[in-house]
């Protein structure tokens, strides 16, 4: 049976560890809102460039474009997968799904892949075991910017381009609610058909007779890479939303699950006590019988 | 073009970077950096998609002129709308000053010794969004 001043240690030692996790949930908690807040402020963009891209998309003729052009993969074509993770941990499984899918979608596909990572978990991991790495970026969640988005966008459109890559897929977290976050795989390149098709199809498309400058063909060159950015930007951002939420969550699992031990140890550590005075009792008793 | 009935009297004004919304107001008249230089953009102007430069755009509410720097991106316009999605957008107040003419500095020092691993293109864009925003900040700055 542990002692008194062992059980007092554990229970201070449980309640150290507890005031940490609580302090760490707020702080996930007030990223999480400014995160939250500059995923909406990208949004309007986002918005916007679909229906410019449907706009032009209509009176384009998109198989002009390298960056639509579907390769059929012979022998020598590689699938380039951008993996993003974040920097920390102490987020419950956030890194270790993503990893996880990563890996599975790595060692499933019928080409051989080579990785982008984002973010230093999946470096760490995948670096470790010899995976073939064509890029990675650490360390930019601190200080998120656009221009992180256009430094990635433009590795996997250089790979994509030169034909070192026939396909980029992106696999990243996407934000859906502060407790539950949904692991998605997005093709990124070649811009599939069916979402230029599909956008120039929608109810705006056709209805407004545009004059162009410079010519549809140009704006529609300089309006896919934005479009690829945009993309990025915009796991990035859901990302490092969902880090924040899933932080907050497993910090506040921590706060509590600690809570109860702290209960348990205290009860023990009462029973113990209790104990201990019975058993002096006794002895002070019997002593005195004894006499 | 008279001041035919049916033209509408302001135009709406939104203006979203990548990164967050900056404006999004009735305004009566709007200048435009596009690719093929500035144009003026009225209520009832022909509708338009336009690719942008380097530049300042400057709209009008009222007797009130503001400026904006943007870098890049698009230009929709309608009769009674026009939406600026930049790929950079700020506005001169928000200019860090240094470091816009540390970075004409530098620009300015590539091109002159152009070296093989240094993109001269890129250079000159990097030059004239630090002159651009150079500028903005100093009218902003006059004007305050």
């Amino acid at each position: 049976m542990p002692s008194l001043i062992d059980l007092r240690r554990r229970i201070r030692a449980v309640k150290n560890t507890q005031q940490i996790t609580k302090a760490m949930k707020m702080v996930a908690a007030s990223k999480l809102r400014r995160a939250q807040e500059r995923m909406m402020g990208a949004r309007p963009f986002a918005q916007q460039m679909q229906r410019v891209l449907a706009n032009v998309a209509s009176r384009v003729d998109p198989s002009a474009h390298p960056l639509l052009a579907v390769r059929q993969g012979g022998p020598g074509s590689r699938t380039l997968v951008v993996v993003v993770t974040a920097d920390k941990g102490l987020c419950g499984s956030f890194n270790t799904n993503i990893i996880k899918a990563a890996a599975t979608l790595v060692a499933e596909s019928a080409q051989p892949c080579t990785l982008g990572l984002v973010g230093r978990k999946g470096r760490d991991f995948f670096a470790r075991r010899g995976f073939d790495v064509l890029f990675e970026q650490v360390g930019l969640f601190q200080a998120l910017k656009h221009a992180d988005a256009q430094a990635i966008a433009a590795e996997a459109t250089d790979a994509f381009i030169s034909g070192r890559v026939d396909r980029v897929v992106l696999v990243y977290n996407e934000f859906k609610s502060v407790i539950s976050q949904r692991l998605v795989v997005d093709q990124l390149l070649p811009i599939s058909r069916a979402e230029v098709d599909e956008r120039s199809a929608g109810p705006d498309a056709g209805r407004t007779d545009y004059l162009y400058e410079p010519s549809p063909q140009e704006i529609f060159n300089q309006l896919l890479p934005r479009f690829i950015e945009g993309q990025v930007y915009r796991a990035l951002l859901e990302s490092h939303a969902s880090f924040f939420a899933a932080q907050m969550t497993a910090m506040d699992t921590a706060t509590k699950n600690s809570a109860e031990m702290i209960a348990g140890l205290t009860l023990y550590m009462n029973k113990v006590r209790q104990a201990a005075i019975t058993r002096e009792i006794i002895e002070v008793v019997s002593g005195a019988q004894a006499l | 073009m008279a001041a035919a009935s049916g033209l509408p009297a302001k135009i709406r004004l939104q203006i979203v970077s990548a990164e967050r919304s900056l404006v999004d107001e009735l305004v009566d008249e709007v200048e435009i950096p596009g690719w093929d230089g500035y144009f003026g953009v009225w209520p009832g102007h022909t509708p338009l998609l336009a690719a942008l430069s380097v530049g300042t755009l400057s709209y009008r509410q009222g007797p009130e002129r503001r400026l904006l720097v943007l870098a890049f991106g698009f230009a929709e316009v309608q009769p009674d709308r026009v939406t600026i999605l930049a790929q950079i957008a700020e506005r001169p107040e928000e200019i860090d000053f240094e470091r816009a003419r540390a970075a004409r500095t530098r620009a300015e020092e590539r091109i002159a010794t152009p070296t093989a691993d240094i993109d001269v293109e890129r250079a000159r864009i990097a030059m004239l969004k630090a002159l651009v925003r150079l500028q903005a900040a100093e009218r902003a700055r006059m004007r305050s």
